[in-house]
């Protein structure tokens, strides 16, 4: 009885994986969705727990110590941190936890050879062996997906929060296939003489490396769509977990967020506008960026604007264009930009937002970072429609975005952003650019923007800057 | 060639739920805005958290004597469940403050 509810309790799970997913990709219904899911996730969770039977054995689970206690200290560790983490810093968040999903399958790989490499030592028959091959085959698949998961989350995390600097040296990518291809030829060892046990670690410290220089030499604009790959890799790594247990709901959860994943990833490199090879091989802001770049960063000078000619000019404009970009979300400045926004606003001024679909550090970043500040959706333009709006704009004001308003992505194809659609604030009268420096952005190239004649620069952190030129702007 | 048609004959539940999944997986998210790219890539991280149940299955068949098993599989629940949860309340965080303005 119990394991037809158990039973029951996966199938539940796996149509709420399902059914959560769905309404996530729905702006309206994303919020219900998520819960459905973690209610989907919870009564899996519970349904092992209590009724699961060990194939073998017959035998329920035991060490309920154990596992509550784990319960217990991940949830709270995940909640308060979860709870706690600033809205800018909910991207590398994301890549955390996926970290802690890869690290998780590895370590069940870990155990689980383990039990195999036991039970040959008992029985060394060549038909049990043969029995297991398929077994180890999947153990060690998610020991390598999982490893290499987990390494490179944890690379992207530290890359988006600054504490990894890029790095890439002269033949990494040749390097790095040799490690995978010894990686997957020690697994094909592995599977074809599981008594070779030795070989798992080689495989464990390979694909950790693998995963730590793959993700190394990748610029910071380019790990969104790192995180969202590490992601898909983390569902397959579940769902060889599924393989391993003939257990359904992880089959079917892993399995889901894989694909769904993959696609999400092509469809973050379509809005750059880059192909997914182009991203991981021709690692954007790494040493070729910077030498091609390195002969323009000479030209031109840039003319520097005061706080005070900037109030003027907006509070006497009609139109006033926000782009926003990361340096909005490191100056956490999203709640004085919103603040200058409904003063101008009381002047007659229009203020809208034009938001580049990979502004920020991840897709959608932006239009999170400015709903917490109660922004109306409706100011938020999107691309195409910012695009349309900027000839009648009298001032953009371009807040710690670089990349996305780089010309060269349109007119220079030795750039390494090329063909990436930008948003074109040159068709507006003027242009203020708020920048702490003239230092090159993510992508590490110069914008020739910023020594057009239409544009002024206006240093300083964002936020300081909004609130000099709120209280300016109110006493003007 | 054989034990590879045994293999798709014997194990031919799964591969149906592995195919088929695929499909879902990217018809269902085929449509979302960009701006829900970032919570979507968060919920769904959230989902493979479901790998904690293997690691629960680890734990639970952990023998007394079995300190590595016991360690590892006690590490993996507690990884599993930051995933899980961790997953969950944070995209509920990013989809709150879109909820605000309807």
């Amino acid at each position: 009885m119990s394991q037809h509810i158990l039973t029951l309790c996966y199938l539940i799970g796996s149509v709420t994986f399902i059914v959560g997913l769905k309404m996530l990709s729905n702006p309206a219904a994303a919020r219900k969705g998520n819960w459905v899911a973690a209610a989907g996730m919870s009564i899996a969770i519970l349904g092992t727990i209590f009724l699961y039977k060990d194939s073998k054995t017959g035998a329920y689970l035991h060490n309920y110590a154990w596992i509550f206690g784990g319960l217990i200290i991940g949830g709270i560790i995940g909640t308060l941190s979860a709870k706690k983490v600033q809205m800018t810093a909910m991207p590398e968040m994301v890549s955390l936890f996926n970290g802690m999903g890869g690290a998780c399958a590895a370590l069940i790989s870990l155990v689980e050879f383990d039990h195999v490499s036991k039970a040959i030592a008992e029985n060394n028959s060549e038909a049990f062996i043969a029995f297991l091959q398929p077994k180890v085959l999947i153990i060690v698949l998610g020991l390598i997906i999982g490893s290499v998961s987990f390494a490179g989350s944890m690379i992207a995390w530290g890359k988006l929060n600054g504490k990894v600097k890029d790095f890439s040296f002269k033949g990494q990518n040749i390097l790095n296939l040799i490690f995978l291809a010894i990686a997957i030829g020690a697994a094909g060892y592995l599977v074809y003489v599981p008594e070779y046990h030795t070989l798992l670690y080689v495989i464990l410290v390979l694909s950790l490396l693998y995963g730590v220089l793959f993700v190394l030499p990748i610029g910071g604009a380019d790990m969104p769509v790192v995180i969202s790959l590490l992601n898909s890799f983390t569902g397959v790594a579940a769902a060889c977990g599924g393989f391993l247990y003939d257990n359904k709901v992880m089959l079917t959860g892993g399995i889901l967020v894989g694909a769904a994943g993959t696609l999400l990833t092509i469809l973050m490199c379509k809005a750059m506008n880059r192909s997914l090879k182009n991203v991981l091989i021709g690692s954007f802001g790494g040493n070729t960026a910077t030498a091609a770049s390195g002969g323009s960063s000479s030209q031109g000078v840039h003319k520097e604007i005061s706080l005070s000619d900037t109030a003027m000019i907006m509070s006497y404009a009609n139109k006033v264009m926000i782009v926003p970009g990361y340096g909005l979300a490191v100056a956490q400045a999203q709640h004085i930009c919103h603040e200058l926004e409904k003063i101008l606003t009381e002047k007659g001024v229009e203020v809208k937002y034009a938001i580049h679909p990979v502004a920020g550090r991840m897709p959608g970043h932006m239009n999170v970072l400015l709903a917490e500040a109660d922004v109306s959706y409706d100011n938020l333009l999107e691309m195409e429609q910012a695009n349309e709006e900027f000839s009648t704009t009298d001032v953009v004001l371009i807040l710690g975005a670089n990349d996305v308003v780089n010309p060269a992505a349109k007119s220079d194809p030795a750039s390494p952003i090329y063909g990436m659609p930008i948003l074109d604030v040159e068709l507006a009268k003027t242009v203020v650019v708020n920048k702490r420096s003239m230092k090159p952005g993510y992508a590490g190239i110069e914008n020739e923007l910023f020594f057009r004649p239409k544009t002024s620069m206006l240093f300083g952190d964002a936020k300081k800057v909004l609130q000099d030129l709120c209280a300016e702007i109110k006493n003007a | 060639m054989e034990s590879i048609l045994n293999f798709i004959e014997a194990n031919q539940q799964i591969l149906y739920i592995v195919i088929l999944m695929i499909f879902v997986g990217i018809e269902v998210i085929g449509r979302v805005p960009s701006v829900l790219h970032t919570p979507l890539m968060s919920g769904a991280n959230a989902i493979h958290g479901v790998v904690i149940i293997g690691a629960i299955i680890v734990m639970g068949n952990a023998e007394e004597s079995n300190y590595l098993a016991k360690i590892l599989g006690f590490l993996a629940v507690v990884l599993g469940t930051l995933n899980v949860v961790g997953g969950f309340v944070v995209t509920d965080r990013m989809l709150e403050m879109f909820k605000k303005k309807k």
